[in-house]
């Protein structure tokens, strides 16, 4: 399954220096088609930053960065609309691109804000207008998907359902996923892969063998890597015949 | 047709209109004013460039006001000076040097007062053809480059992570900014030029709900603004650019009431 081909993005030893201080660096990983990466990592560990590395949107950096896909959906993490630009959802659904009505409806129905089509954007609440965010960046059909916490400020029976959807969309796509979150636990169902930034990158894996590694526990606790195994062996018992498992023990 | 000079101010004031309601929205939307406002003090140095080497007003407009953007840009990149400490100092220092050259200039006749609060009576068929013939290159240029430049209005990063190149909309929008400034400046008066790209936009602002519906009210305020303005500066023998100005600023008055209703409606 490892071929050069399916490598989306490719971040060889990248890092960034800003005032002779390193945001992040030391950085490599890779994205294959079909495949979720993970970045975890406590506040102000790099992880955005690696992610904008890999996006191109920092022009000088260190390191090389390699990308083989122009389609690309980005979920930042911050984004504020004020006042002064009257933005309804559909317009910002073909903000980079333009789309036909059938498709944006179809994104907006698949993270369950279909409805919210008229309204403007500046009257949603937190977690719908993340339900947008992520409608937009699917709705473009991208090969590369990058998502900086996509699921903040989302109820927690939705949130799951969200990291679903994701994982169902980069099957449905064979989308690459460069996936952004600070609690590996509800994101481990959907991970391939996962890398565990401090400013630079500290362990990276399966899932597991991240929640095992002794830096990783140092970095969140014993206690995170404990939720983790609780919450795995929940998820066993929920999709028991999901074929999955085996590849968990 | 053309032949008299209030039908010739009144298609001067039209087509100036169509170009400042889109470019005033995304002037609006950026928070650019101050910008504005600099690169239009900065127009008073090529008007007298242009009486000193007898050239062309509007070209010579819009080469001073993109060398002060670019010498913007520069300044930005090498001072730790806020944003709008240096537009402050451009907009003021470009004014003074552009007044300091009249000063020199003494064999010319300027109508000063002209120059920074616009002269129906100035527009003749000439400045008629490069306000419709420019105006109308603007805006197709401000429509080829719509999207890279909403987009990175709404967000920056992803417009550069979706491929939008916001870089290059950003520099060409800042061209067509000193363009405007330009062509009419006949008309509006280069003191008061920022007031026609933002005054009908604030009022387009506070009646439409999407992006498009504010570009068009924008260009609808502007025509009445310019209608009501040119019609009262004729009869009472104001000067044309003050008298749209404030008509726009009795519309904009006028649009208040109408966001009163639409937040009452929505509590």
């Amino acid at each position: 399954m490892r071929t050069e081909e399916n490598i989306l993005v490719k971040l060889k030893n990248a890092g960034i220096k800003q005032n002779d201080k390193w945001l992040v660096k030391g950085v490599s990983l890779e994205v294959e088609k079909g495949k979720i990466v993970t970045l975890i990592g406590p506040n102000g560990s790099g992880k955005s930053t690696t992610a904008k590395i890999a996006l191109g949107i920092y022009k000088e950096f260190e390191g090389t960065v390699e990308k083989f896909t122009n389609k690309i959906g980005y979920v930042p993490q911050k984004i504020s609309i004020d006042w002064t630009l009257p933005l309804r959802v559909a317009d910002f659904m073909v903000l980079t691109d333009d789309l036909n009505k059938g498709d944006i409806n179809e994104a907006l129905a698949l993270t369950g804000v279909d409805h919210l089509i008229d309204k403007n954007l500046g009257n949603l609440s937190g977690g719908e207008f993340q339900r947008v965010l992520l409608a937009r960046a699917i709705s473009r059909k991208p090969e590369l998907l990058v998502l900086d916490e996509p699921v903040q400020g989302v109820d927690f029976t939705g949130e799951i359902a969200l990291y679903q959807l994701i994982k169902k969309i980069s099957e449905k796509l064979n989308c690459g996923i460069l996936l952004i979150s600070h609690d590996l636990h509800t994101v481990m169902s959907a991970t391939d892969h996962v890398v565990c930034l401090n400013g630079h990158v500290c362990c990276s894996g399966s899932p597991i063998d991240v929640a095992k590694d002794k830096e990783y526990k140092a970095l969140f606790g014993e206690q995170a890597s404990q939720t983790l195994s609780i919450y795995e062996h929940k998820h066993d018992h929920v999709h028991s015949d999901d074929g999955d498992i085996k590849q968990k023990n | 047709m053309f032949d008299d000079f209030f039908i010739r101010a009144l298609f001067a004031g039209i087509g100036v209109a169509f170009v400042t309601g889109p470019l005033g929205c995304f002037v609006v939307w950026r928070r650019l004013s101050y910008f504005g406002d600099t690169l239009a003090h900065s127009a008073l140095l090529g008007v007298t460039i242009a009486f000193s080497l007898e050239f062309n007003i509007a070209l010579s407009v819009f080469i001073s006001s993109s060398v002060i953007a670019l010498f913007l840009i520069q300044l930005q990149k090498k001072t730790n000076l806020p944003g709008d400490a240096l537009l402050g100092l451009l907009a003021h220092s470009s004014l003074a040097v552009g007044l300091v050259a009249i000063g020199f200039l003494s064999f010319i006749r300027f109508d000063i007062m002209g120059l920074l609060f616009g002269d129906i009576l100035a527009v003749n068929v000439n400045d008629l053809l490069i306000i419709w013939i420019g105006g109308a290159f603007i805006l197709l240029v401000l429509k080829l480059i719509w999207k890279p430049l909403f987009a990175s209005t709404v967000n920056y990063e992803l417009a550069e992570a979706e491929g939008l190149n916001p870089d290059r909309a950003k520099a060409i929008f800042t061209l067509l900014m000193a363009a405007i400034i330009a062509i009419s400046i006949k008309m509006i008066g280069l003191l008061l030029i920022t007031g026609m790209l933002i005054i009908p936009a604030a009022f387009a602002r506070n009646i439409s709900d999407s992006p498009k519906g504010m570009v068009i009210f924008s260009i609808i305020g502007g025509l009445l603004s310019v209608f009501i303005g040119l019609f009262s500066s004729l009869n009472f023998n104001t000067p044309s650019g003050p008298s749209i100005i404030m008509a726009a600023l009795i519309l904009f008055i006028i649009s208040l009431f109408k966001i009163k209703q639409s937040i009452k409606l929505k509590n």
